[in-house]
């Protein structure tokens, strides 16, 4: 070993709101806490949810979480695991409070009791009608949940490691998670931090695509260290889109575009969406919009130079409509899109916003994998939270809201199951094993002596065209087949890139380097996975099996980095207290 | 150590729009500033992620008049 050590009761890869959530925990139970993040805490990609959290409170209508827990199951077109849907719905109100405790900023009814407002696919009486279910902080709940967390943390001493970037997994010989390395980017310092318990808390990946909502951060980089850790990812081929992000760029275009007049035209100006839904056009639901622009693309008729976008149009509102009805979509389309959509159209595409798989987890956040027959074996000392890890509660589609209240719900879960590891373990720590930095040196010299190698920036805009074209929103099976294979080109490519700026403080160029080792092991393993799961479920929408086929595909996907190899475990169809919601029909 | 890099890094945030703007603001104006701008663009990085895009949005600006020229620079990025 030649790395520095430092020791840890628990050490937390990421600093957005799950990890700070699991933190707290932690350090409130007086445990030695290492937050690790690539950013200040509060810039994590938390802060860009604005919908708010979703909870039964009942406090603007009657409610409850057997209502909730079914909308979440529908949701999930039935891949959800029905135990953790239960148990996320009943903890709702409780994590919910909580945060108020800790100084949250809700908005209140008058009485003085946390405001809750509608949100898409929020119903009383299972289906019945809308409920007021999302509990909110303005339009910035996502910044005051990160805000409320960190300052809670201060107050707990937990001790953060801001814009250090964790790169491996470390593991004994008996498989047990020991800690990670990790790289101070000020210094270049490459450091082994001991824990006894280990956290992933790192986020989506939604860099992998083209077009994609996500920050620049969203690497994967939790999903690349358990990958190439031996540790299987579940369900990566599902991933939510918004049908209109700006092209190229990521930026959402809201849908009240639409709602107003707006409509998507083709490269020869056809409105295509007359051909896909007669009656409702433009104003078709997300997915038949998004299906539908992707094969207008995939068959030749997309704009722009690479014929790989749509244009939305709304120049026919004229000024007045679109100052006054849609403000700051002008601002955006100039910024973003460089046109003034009063002149010109605006080249949109569908556009990648939440992942629903990751990194295999038990609803008490332990990691779990199959070993000797048993589908769930527990990796002793490894723990993930957050958007990285699948519980699963969101199955293969999530609820607007749902997201910030499993970061809540199981960022505190897998807290509390750390304590009880650690205290039946009688919290010693377990002895490095010598080789225990090889793999990450072995990286990082592989990165410095590379010659004539790839650029980063090339290898990395090819992963997120393939997976843009080949694994988007609308899949089809010949074009899946081929991102297959030109994927495992390019990850051979990624192999062998190559930086030029060798300095060691603040090099961003290693750093991305790094990061898109991360961004490819997410790439194959959503690829390898959509191509696979022949039916359409969710967030999976093939154009060859239009159907869900819950007779050979109700199952989770398991994607392995060695061998490049799938594997299924069964859903968890029986909920904790209650009776199974059987999967029917799913209509809206 | 280049000063630049480091500016670079902290120019990575929570939201996306942010780092397109910013980083955009670096390759276009962020080595043509004096000292003390670059020195007021440092202390904006500091502030939190929904005020920075509101600003170079020109959805609102700061209360402080020192930053008004960095916020210009930002807004035509």
């Amino acid at each position: 070993m030649q790395l520095p050590v430092r020791s840890f009761d628990a050490v937390i890869v990421g600093g957005g709101g799950s990890g700070l959530r699991t933190a707290l925990e932690l350090s409130q139970a007086e445990l030695k806490v290492a937050v690790l993040s690539k950013v200040f805490p509060t810039r994590s990609h938390t802060v860009a949810a604005q919908g708010g959290v979703a909870a039964s409170l009942g406090n603007v209508e009657e409610d409850n979480w057997h209502w909730h827990m079914y909308d979440t199951v529908k949701g999930s077109d039935y891949l959800g695991d029905q135990d953790a849907i239960e148990f996320m719905c009943r903890k709702a109100n409780e994590v919910v409070y909580e945060l108020e405790h800790f100084g949250m900023p809700f908005d209140r009814l008058p009485d003085g009791k946390i405001y809750q407002r509608p949100f898409g696919g929020q119903t009383r009486n299972y289906g019945e009608r809308m409920v007021p279910r999302s509990c909110a902080a303005a339009d910035r709940t996502g910044h005051a949940m990160l805000h409320t967390l960190y300052q809670a943390n201060l107050k707990a001493h937990t001790q953060f490691f801001i814009e250090w970037m964790a790169l491996e997994l470390v593991r004994g010989a008996d498989g047990t998670v020991l800690g990670v390395t990790a790289l101070e980017m000020e210094t270049g310092e490459v450091m082994m931090l001991q824990a006894k318990a280990t956290v992933l808390a790192t986020g989506g990946a939604g860099r992998i695509y083209a077009a994609s909502t996500n920050a620049f951060i969203n690497t994967g980089d939790g999903l690349g260290m358990a990958a190439r850790a031996g540790i299987p990812l579940e369900d990566m081929e599902f991933w939510q889109f918004h049908p209109t992000g700006v092209a190229g760029a990521g930026v959402l275009i809201t849908e009240g575009v639409r709602g107003e007049g707006g409509y998507l035209l083709n490269k020869d100006g056809e409105r295509f969406m007359e051909r896909y839904a007669p009656n409702a056009k433009d104003l078709a639901s997300r997915d038949v919009v998004s299906r539908a622009m992707a094969t207008e693309i995939k068959e030749g008729r997309g704009a722009g130079k690479e014929a790989d976008s749509i244009l939305l149009k709304l120049d026919h509102l004229g000024e007045e409509v679109i100052n006054k009805r849609l403000p700051g979509i002008r601002e955006i389309a100039r910024k973003f899109a460089n046109v003034d959509p009063v002149k010109d159209p605006i080249p949109v595409v569908p556009t990648c916003h939440y992942q629903m798989g990751g990194i295999p987890t038990n609803y008490n956040g332990q990691v779990v994998v199959p070993k000797d027959g048993d589908a769930e074996t527990v990796v002793e000392g490894l723990y993930a939270v957050g958007e990285c890890a699948c519980v699963s509660v969101h199955g293969a589609n999530r609820l607007g809201t749902n997201s910030l209240l499993d970061l809540l719900v199981f960022g505190k879960a897998a807290g509390e199951q750390v304590i009880r590891d650690l205290n039946e373990d009688g919290r010693l720590h377990k002895s490095l094993p010598k080789d225990a930095d090889a793999l990450t040196l072995q990286r990082l010299a592989r990165l410095d002596g590379q010659k004539n190698g790839e650029r980063v920036s090339d290898v990395g805009a090819e992963m997120r065209r393939i997976m843009q074209l080949h694994c988007g929103v609308f899949r089809f099976p010949e074009l899946l087949a081929e991102g297959v294979r030109k994927l495992k080109e390019v990850a051979g490519r990624a192999g062998r890139t190559e930086i030029k700026d060798k300095s060691k403080t603040f090099n961003t160029a290693r750093v991305e380097a790094l990061e898109l080792d991360n961004l490819i092991e997410t790439a194959v393993a959503s690829l390898v996975s959509a191509e696979a799961r022949k039916e359409s479920r969710g967030s999976h929408d093939r154009a060859d099996c239009p159907e869900r086929d819950d007779e050979k595909w109700l199952k989770h996907t398991l994607w392995y980095k060695d061998g490049d190899r799938l594997e299924y475990k069964p859903v968890h169809r029986k909920p904790l207290s209650v009776e199974p919601f059987e999967p029917k029909a799913r209509v809206y | 150590m280049s000063e630049a890099d480091r500016v670079r890094w902290h120019c990575r945030r929570g939201l996306l729009e942010l780092d397109l703007i910013l980083a955009r603001f670096m390759d276009r104006h962020y080595e043509g500033l004096d000292a003390e701008a670059q020195a007021l663009f440092k202390e904006l990085l500091e502030r939190p992620d929904n005020d920075l895009l509101d600003w170079a949005l020109g959805r609102s600006a700061p209360a402080d008049r020192r930053y008004q020229h960095v916020v210009e620079l930002l807004r035509a990025s």
